[in-house]
């Protein structure tokens, strides 16, 4: 294992959130590592040249830890060129061939007169010396970071040939003492924000398909309470607030409706609701455990976790034709399904020798592979793009973030000082 | 069985204080009482004005310490199971006896699991335990309304530790009374 220590200005993912919000009382200074257990064989490198007139708050080094946090890039140092290029026509290929560069990034910003900036930048190829991306955006100061997201976008777009999420949110719960909080950051952890905090656990964030919204699990009335709040107003409503536990949110596509796990009506069984707690209907109908549900990308069914076969194992219940058809056989704990949004399968939690891992199974090949290897691994949640999955670990005994890529070869995880983090969720594509 | 009957005689006894402690079938907080009382969950009205107002004594034998309703609350399960074991029946038999005669009482069954697993799925697995205790309670003559079953998971352990001994304290069901 590399076990590399980063400085927080080169390497900001989750950390320097984290730092801001759970480390309050620690100074600035405080090292966050994060430690790249496994790395593509294949990591594209590439310089990215800090911009001409770049904003203290940093353009190029944002992109860089974008990139390199994929697993899929090696940052690439670009010291000592000189004069420094800010135009895709200024490269000289050779300067950065000479320093194993396949791909450099330039660019520049500069003030307009309203009072916006803007903002271009130039991916070039430095093998056959071509520009492969140029783009310029007219951006508000405020606008500057999510630019260099919406930059690092566009390069991992065109060298890997997948969507880049760089631009997206997470969600995840963090525990300090008794007091748990409900945090929205962007995907790098900048921009950390509280939307709900209670003394009570709480767990299970799920976000609304156009992000507008999240649904989560409270014990704040001494039971388990699903509320949806509008993250714009901070306003909520419990949708589902029935006799008995009220858990397992997770969204429709359409996101007009929710699944969510009920006891009302005894065991633990899964039940359609409107996102305003309206319309409840029975979905299926088990003598044990039904629950951890979630949607397929196209809505048509549902996947989620049942005793129903003696042990825990995943399902799938086709709306139209009421079917249900079992998945998992291989193993005695199969839960947490989590689809994958490119419909090719989901992820889950396989207990295997008394370990909880991240796996993922293919619809096509009924393949199933691990990804992690534990202790205590749960809670995984699919990026936008299917190629990374964010879950919660144990580490010293306390809770901290993880990402795997889909195909198990990148690692990274996450190791803050003060406070238990847990329960990730994967915010959608920006609209 | 003559624990059985111990119990059912303490119950008896204790509700001793109200003259006819089986009648007592009205939900505690829809029993009027006078204005002079204490809010105390509990406590006895009878005579305490002069208003000519009386009211019923509520029971309070699962606030007796000394009493088995009140010291023994938990049931503890193995590792994902949900079956009660035999050593627990007494226990169950002297609150099912007690919330029988009592119908205004009501209870939470709060189902607990180790940290083993993921979190919902241990709320559902909580919940399994908690509907198993009640299942028992009701075929025990227990009404039940007077019962909900709640699962707090993994997520209010009663012990940290990473061990068995841990894990064996928090695979558990509590009994708590409402007003507790």
């Amino acid at each position: 294992m590399q076990r590399i220590p980063i400085s927080r200005r080169l390497f900001r993912w989750l950390g320097a959130g984290l730092a801001a919000t759970l480390l309050a009382a620690t100074p600035a200074g405080a090292q966050l590592t994060i430690e790249i257990v496994g790395g593509a064989g294949t990591a594209i490198p590439i310089a990215v040249v800090p911009f001409e007139s770049e904003p203290a708050s940093g353009m190029s080094s944002i992109i860089g830890a974008d990139l390199a946090r994929s697993g899929l890039f090696r940052v690439v140092d670009d010291a000592g060129i000189s004069p420094r290029p800010y135009r895709g026509e200024d490269v000289r290929s050779a300067d950065f061939r000479a320093r194993g560069a396949d791909a450099v990034v330039v660019g520049g910003t500069r003030p307009l007169a309203d009072g916006r900036v803007e903002v271009r930048f130039a991916l070039v190829d430095a093998v056959k010396q071509v520009q492969l991306a140029g783009v310029s955006y007219v951006v508000t100061p405020a606008q500057l970071r999510a630019t260099a997201h919406k930059i690092a976008d566009v390069i991992y777009e065109k060298l890997t040939g997948d969507m880049g999420v760089f631009s997206t949110r997470i969600a995840y719960i963090t525990k300090q003492g008794t007091r748990y909080e409900l945090i929205v950051a962007d995907a790098d952890g900048a921009n950390p924000q509280s939307v709900a905090a209670s003394n009570e656990p709480l767990l299970s964030p799920s976000w609304s398909p156009d992000g507008t919204r999240l649904a989560y699990v409270s014990f704040e009335s001494k039971k388990p309470v699903v509320y949806v709040q509008s993250l714009a107003t901070g306003q909520r409503q419990a949708i589902a607030n029935f006799r008995g536990s009220n858990s397992a949110p997770a969204w429709s596509p359409d996101g007009r409706r929710l699944v969510v796990t009920l006891s009302k009506e005894g065991g633990s069984q899964l039940f359609l609701i409107n996102a305003d707690g309206s319309g409840l209907t029975r979905l299926v109908t088990s003598p044990g455990i039904d629950t951890e549900a979630n949607f397929s990308p196209d809505g048509q069914s549902i996947l989620f976790a049942s005793d129903r076969g003696g042990t825990p194992q995943i399902y799938r219940f086709t709306l139209l034709s009421r079917a249900i058809e079992r998945l998992t056989f291989d193993g005695s704990y199969n839960v947490s399904p989590r689809a994958m949004p490119d419909g090719r399968g989901f992820v889950f939690v396989r207990r295997e020798g008394g370990r909880f891992m991240i796996a993922t199974h293919d619809y096509a090949t009924r393949q199933e592979q691990v990804l992690t290897q534990g202790p205590l691994d749960e809670s995984p949640s699919v990026a936008p793009n299917s190629k990374l999955v964010i879950y919660a670990a144990q580490q010293g005994g306390r809770g901290i973030l993880a990402a795997v890529s889909s195909d198990g070869r990148v690692k990274t995880r996450l190791v803050s000082p003060a406070a238990d983090v847990r329960e990730p969720a994967w915010g959608p594509l920006p609209r | 069985m003559r624990k059985w009957i111990i119990a059912a005689a303490l119950v008896v006894l204790a509700a001793g204080c109200s003259s006819t402690p089986e009648k007592t079938d009205t939900p505690v907080e829809e029993r009027p009482v006078t204005p002079a009382t204490t809010t105390t969950p509990g406590a006895t009205t009878s005579g305490a004005t002069t208003s000519g107002v009386t009211g019923t004594a509520l029971p309070t034998l699962h606030k007796d310490p000394t009493n088995i309703l009140a010291k023994q609350r938990s049931v503890y399960f193995e590792y994902d199971e949900f079956v009660i074991k035999d050593q627990y029946r007494p226990m169950i038999e002297a609150h099912a006896k007690y919330l029988q005669a009592n119908r205004g009482l009501r209870i939470t069954l709060q189902g607990n699991t180790d940290e083993r697993g993921t979190r919902e799925y241990n709320i559902a697995l909580g919940q399994k335990r908690a509907d198993a205790v009640k299942k028992t309670l009701v075929l025990l003559g227990v009404q039940e309304a007077q019962i909900e079953t709640v699962s707090f998971g993994k997520e209010k352990p009663r012990r940290d530790g990473h061990d068995e001994t841990s894990w064996a304290e928090n695979r558990r069901v509590d009994i708590v009374y409402i007003g507790e």
